[in-house]
């Protein structure tokens, strides 16, 4: 008697039998890995099997968007219960597959422009969430746990032989495809053209096993695009007390900055206010960063040296291929962009982190979570965090670590700095200063584990308002670091209760610094600041190579 | 509409005789004109905004700033389109700024 042995290679049979069907199905629509894009439902009828994990490729910016919507269209009677692996949920057919019956579970990072509709979908019992994550942690669960059977992706070219070129687009493909690949799955890709030499190879041809001729060009957004023009005096306002009083005190020479006008308002200041200061050379060397126009300025006046992307941004590839020396780019000239590696970058290389954010509470715990929206976290997480591996010390990483360990018998070590820069008040005067998250009553509502929390108070180092810095790092209680975020509340509730003598305590020992401790004057907060005061500005700036999309262009 | 009017006695701090425009009426701004009037030693801020309803943040905002700067025989007319109190603030030290010399540390901020 021997008992059967166990079979090793279920996962490559199962691909196999999946590649037979197809073959048999679509017989001669195939030409080599080449599908003729009318049969794509076919394909995808075939490749999948119900209660398949698919990994749909849709990023921050490029999307495949062709595979998603014929993915919505396949019959629920034949493939349902797909599990959706995706990093952002952008496109209205992503949930399009949930409300058809043909997906029902979803591990994602990011949802901005459908958490509404989410959210509806989540209390309907359409969708069930597994866990909103980091870009950088769903990434790792590709590794681990949530590795995709079929991943569907998208890409600027292939050639014959599946070879594919993304383009500065390169974004998530390569986790994707990477984790697929090398555990038998199957690889699916959407290109804008077919080409017999590929200006350079991104993703090796034998990783790749389908691909398709979108009818056409996939979609881009130009996600972190910020027109200078709609700079207010309050960001250039906090821009100076940014610099003055936490770029040039820390000596911040690696850093990732948040999306929007706040750090925008920042790296249009740096050519003018920064460089009057002194300080080119010494702050904002090396980025983490999306190639957004805002940079343009600052990278002409020799600010900065280095830049590597997370993504790219439409209208710079002609900037940036001028620019070898800051991006990071292929021999091909254009560049490649990997989002896995530089949410590492931001992570463990980057000394510090400022973003802004729609909620902060008293513990200094920061969300963007608001009441029937599931938005997700994207990268901040990963970038406002500090990065407890990290070994090597640089002046600001030391500073601020010592400032949180001073007068504590604890071994020495560094700290990332994580800003918050917000206005106490948003539009509508809305409160960015809470008692309680509103991401607590939201966990409630969608029945997560936890409150959908983006920067941990333990990991928030400054709150930067247009009232003036809190230095958390240097508070000794919880009471102090309550008073602290207090005061710089503004006249929020939350700032209107603080206790006076408290805060002027908190001044007098440097906790808290306003614009006139900082030396700033006020009158100077205008817009003559910024070293461009609209896209046409930034056009000049880049000597013309940058090429602003349409939607920001009103010349 | 709504008009909202704020007196603060025994200021300490002359301003210029040149009357001074900040801001400009538009969304989410306002403007201010500062200038000099006989007022017994008093400064007066009057106050007319499209949002209504908003009185305590008001007081709070021109309170704190009467403790900053103190104005002696000054009047404050303002405009204002919905301002958030960041802008408020700015737009009345810049106003203040523009008729006086810069005010020592400041002993209260809100």
């Amino acid at each position: 008697m021997t008992t059967p042995s166990r079979i090793w290679n279920t996962l490559q049979i199962n691909r196999n039998q999946r590649l037979d069907r197809v073959r048999a199905t679509l017989g001669t629509a195939i030409s080599g890995k080449i599908v003729q894009a009318e049969q794509t439902c076919d394909l995808l009828h075939q490749v999948l099997d119900c209660g398949d994990r698919v990994c749909l490729e849709g990023n921050n910016q490029k999307q495949a968007d062709f595979l998603s919507a014929a993915l919505a269209t396949l019959d629920p009677k034949r493939i349902n219960n797909l599990h959706m692996l995706q990093s952002v949920l952008a496109l209205p057919e992503h949930l399009d597959v949930f409300e058809r019956g043909i997906a029902s579970r979803l591990d994602f990072s990011f949802s901005g422009p459908q958490a509404a509709r989410l959210a509806k979908l989540v209390s309907a019992g359409k969708i069930n969430i597994g866990a909103i994550h980091t870009y950088l942690e769903l990434f790792a669960r590709y590794f681990v746990d949530l590795t995709p059977r079929v991943a569907l992706i998208v890409a600027e070219a292939a050639d014959r032989h599946g070879n594919l070129y993304t383009g500065p687009n390169t974004e998530d493909t390569p986790a994707i495809v990477e984790a697929t690949a090398f555990k038998s799955g199957i690889v699916i890709v959407q290109v804008n053209k077919i080409l017999d030499t590929l200006p350079r190879i991104d993703i090796p041809g034998d990783w790749v096993d389908y691909v398709i001729l979108a009818p056409k060009p996939h979609y881009i957004e130009p996600l972190f695009t910020r027109d200078p023009a709609q700079i207010s005096e309050i960001q250039v306002l906090m821009a100076m007390m940014a610099i003055k009083g936490i770029y040039a005190e820390y000596e911040v020479q690696r850093l990732n900055h948040g999306i929007g006008f706040d750090t925008a308002a920042i790296e249009l200041l740096l050519p003018t206010y920064a460089a009057s200061l002194g300080l080119k050379g010494k702050i904002c060397k090396h980025w983490a960063l999306n190639p957004h126009p805002a940079l343009i300025p600052a990278i002409e006046a020799g600010f900065i040296e280095s830049v590597h992307s997370f993504g790219s941004e439409l209208g710079m590839e002609a900037y940036i291929r001028a620019r070898p020396d800051i991006f990071f780019v292929g021999h091909d000239g254009s560049m490649r962009s990997n989002r896995a590696l530089c949410q590492a970058a931001g992570h463990y290389a980057c000394d510090m982190f400022i973003g802004s954010t729609l909620q902060i509470d008293l513990q200094g715990n920061s969300s963007t979570a608001t009441l029937g929206r599931i938005a997700g976290f994207g990268g901040a997480p990963n970038m406002g965090a500090d990065a407890r591996g990290r070994r090597h010390a640089s002046p600001a990483w030391l500073k601020a670590g010592q400032q949180a360990r001073k007068g504590k018998n604890v071994i020495p070590r560094g700290q990332k700095l994580v800003v918050q820069i917000v206005e106490t008040f948003r539009e509508h005067m809305q409160p960015a200063f809470v008692d309680k998250l509103d991401a607590w009553e939201l966990a409630e509502q969608a029945n997560m584990a936890i409150p959908p929390v983006m920067i941990y108070g333990d990991d928030v180092t400054h709150i930067l308002t247009e009232e003036g810095v809190a230095n958390l790092l240097m508070c000794n209680t919880d009471e102090e670091r309550e008073q602290a975020i207090r005061g710089v509340a503004g006249y929020t509730p939350v700032g209107m209760a603080r206790d006076q003598r408290a805060v002027e305590n908190l001044r007098d020992r440097g906790i808290i610094l306003r614009a006139e401790d900082l030396g700033i004057d006020k009158r100077m907060a205008t817009r003559d600041l910024l070293a461009a005061k609209n896209m046409k500005d930034l056009v000049r700036a880049s000597g013309g190579l940058y090429a602003p999309p349409k939607q920001f262009r009103n010349w | 509409m709504e008009t909202l009017n704020f007196r603060f006695e025994n200021g300490c701090r002359n301003i210029g005789p040149q009357a001074q425009l900040a801001g400009v009426v538009s969304s989410g701004n306002l403007e201010i004109l500062i200038e000099s009037t006989a007022l017994n030693g008093a400064c007066e801020v009057v106050v007319n905004t499209s949002a209504a309803g908003f009185g305590v943040t008001w007081r709070a905002v021109v309170t704190d700033f009467n403790l900053r700067w103190q104005l002696r025989d000054a009047r404050l007319a303002i405009n204002d389109m919905g301002a958030t109190p960041a802008v408020v603030s700015l737009r009345l030290d810049q106003a203040a700024e523009s008729v006086t010399q810069p005010p020592a540390k400041s002993e209260a901020s809100v």
